[in-house]
């Protein structure tokens, strides 16, 4: 059973939901939920699709590739995007995968709502290796003074603002990063599974990749880990354990019914309920662990 | 005191709707100055300090900061050229800890970020000029408890060693004395006092006059949007007009 558990399958799923989870946490540091992050993910595995599939790149800087593209695309997106907040902010996040995932059915070069084949090379070391890397750059970046900037800046812009800090270059910087990052989970996802189509980038796949943060929650970068880990395993186990026999799908919508529900109950300050402790005063010694 | 003009204004104004908040202010702050700015509440105190570091932008009139005429700049941007304030509803981020909140500050960050990604030590992310101001204060011992959870007078204090860290040339203080007692108002004398060297010029709204009449070189009372008299302290605090205005809000 635990050995089912750990299938290439499930250990390429998580993985790559674990970058996606970080790609919203990163996003949502500096004050934004995005649900653009599908069209990032579709546009990383489009771009390196094409370097792999057609011109016959290795894997690696096809996928650094696709994280640039989502780089840009983050930084020209961000700056107009940026301008409104809250709930318009998640329409207009929404609307970028809505107009991406047409945009790519309408490219016949790519196959359009056919998709796209002949996508390779993703192993699990591969998966498992860049969960480290980004994770460790994550720790850092949680050391550092620009992530007390990003704090500073989701609690009270303007004060913010007041001190010194350019807020639009924070949140754009953010959102950018966080697209890089799904660019690059969707290139690793998009060579794991052959082939790609339009209609696996869907508005949906944004939805859930916010409630593995949601769930998991933003007090340090564990929290989406987790989120992303349980959403991603626990139909697995419900499957293993035989609870649920009428498959994938259902119990996938139950388990995201119970988590919404669990959500409200055990968090109702919700996603926003940051805290931690990057820097302590004691002088002359390093500091230790942050909470 | 060099006489040198570190802000000055000129017919500056801010309409909300029909009420005219601040109504055609001139006023110099020079190089070596505190100048006390009082009058009865709704006076136009607090809009007038929003004007200068830019949360408000002026509907008419010019200000200028060292030279650079700020009216339409924006927030960061007249942070950066060395305004920082304090608010009068403590605004401090509660969520960081009061060491996190003076770093934050640190202007070698601030205008930027991403230099910060290389500055991994606290030492060179500047903890230890942040624990001497924290110290000047008397809140080093309280660097890891998290804002939020300070005692007034403490968060007051907290504001200052925040708003220093930018390491600015005008300080705004918008009533730094609210809700202390008469302890804490007195040692905060001294604590103005000692900073004053780090700045160019420093400008002090309050209520409470005995900080006034300690700090102030100057003092400009405002009522109804308007400056009603300036001049020596111990004049503007015995102008007719302005015991008028005082009187007159505590009769209504
Ligand atoms: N954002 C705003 N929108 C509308 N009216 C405002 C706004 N800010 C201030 N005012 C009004 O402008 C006037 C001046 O307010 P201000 O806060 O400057 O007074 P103040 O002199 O600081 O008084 P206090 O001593 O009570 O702090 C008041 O009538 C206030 O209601
Ligand atoms: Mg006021």
């Amino acid at each position: 059973m635990i050995a089912n558990l750990l299938s290439t399958e499930n250990i390429v799923f998580t993985g790559v939901n674990i970058l996606l989870a970080w790609s919203v946490y990163l996003t949502l540091m500096t004050g934004t939920l995005s649900f653009a992050m599908a069209a990032f993910m579709g546009i990383g595995a489009y771009v390196s699709g094409i370097l792999t599939a057609k011109f016959g790149w290795p894997l690696v800087p096809a996928a650094l590739v696709g994280t640039l593209a989502c780089l840009a695309g983050g930084i020209l997106v961000g700056f107009p995007a940026l301008r409104v907040r809250g709930l318009y902010l998640m329409l207009v996040t929404t609307g970028v995968t809505l107009v991406v995932k047409v945009a790519i059915e309408n490219i016949e070069y790519v196959g359009g709502v056919g998709g796209m084949g002949g996508l390779r090379g993703t192993t699990p070391e591969l998966v498992l290796a860049s969960v480290v890397v980004i994770g460790g750059a994550l720790w850092l970046l949680s050391r550092t003074p620009l992530q007390r900037i990003m704090d500073a800046a989701r609690e009270d812009e303007n004060v913010a603002a007041s001190l010194g800090i350019n807020i639009v270059f924070i949140r754009v910087a953010g959102f950018a990063a966080g697209a890089a990052l799904a660019g690059y989970a969707g290139a690793l996802y998009g060579h794991y599974i052959i082939f790609i189509a339009p209609e696996q980038f869907d508005i949906l796949y944004s939805v859930f990749i916010a409630l593995y943060v949601v769930l998991g929650g933003v007090n340090n970068l564990w929290g989406p880990v987790l989120g992303a880990v349980v959403i991603t395993m626990l139909p697995e186990v419900v499957r293993e354990f035989g609870v649920m026999s009428s498959g994938f799908r259902s119990a996938r919508q139950l388990i995201f019914a119970g988590a919404l529900v669990l959500l409200l109950l055990v968090r109702p300050a919700g996603i926003l309920a940051f805290r931690r402790l990057s820097i302590r005063a004691g002088r002359g010694r390093v500091p230790v662990g942050s909470t | 005191m060099t006489g040198r003009i570190v802000a000055g204004l000129e017919g500056v104004a801010k309409a909300f709707g029909g009420l005219r908040a601040v109504d055609g202010v001139s006023l110099d702050i020079p190089a070596g100055e505190v100048v006390g700015i009082i009058g009865p509440n709704g006076a136009g105190k607090t809009v007038l300090i929003n004007l200068i570091t830019g949360f408000y932008h002026a509907s008419d009139g010019q200000i200028t900061i060292a030279d650079h005429n700020v009216t339409q700049w924006t927030l960061h941007q007249i942070g950066r050229l060395g305004v920082a304030r304090t608010f009068q509803n403590i605004r401090l981020f509660r969520r960081l800890s009061v060491l996190e909140n003076v770093m934050v500050a640190n202007p070698a960050f601030t205008a930027h970020p991403l230099r910060g990604l290389l500055a991994l030590s606290p030492r060179r992310q500047g903890r230890d000029e942040a624990m001497d101001l924290l110290a000047l204060f008397g809140l080093a011992d309280r660097a890891d408890q998290s804002a939020g959870e300070l005692a007034y007078g403490d968060a007051r204090r907290l504001e200052i060693a925040r708003a220093l860290a930018t390491r600015p040339r005008l300080l705004l203080l918008d009533e730094p004395a609210a809700g202390m007692n008469d302890r804490e108002t007195e040692a905060l004398v001294d604590d103005i006092r000692k900073v004053k060297p780090r700045l160019e010029a420093i400008a002090l709204i309050e209520h409470d006059m005995s900080l006034i009449r300690a700090l102030a070189d100057r003092v400009v009372a405002m009522n109804y949007g308007r400056i009603i008299a300036e001049g020596a302290t111990g004049t503007v605090l015995s102008h007719p007009k302005v015991v008028e205005a005082y009187l007159g809000q505590e009769e209504s």
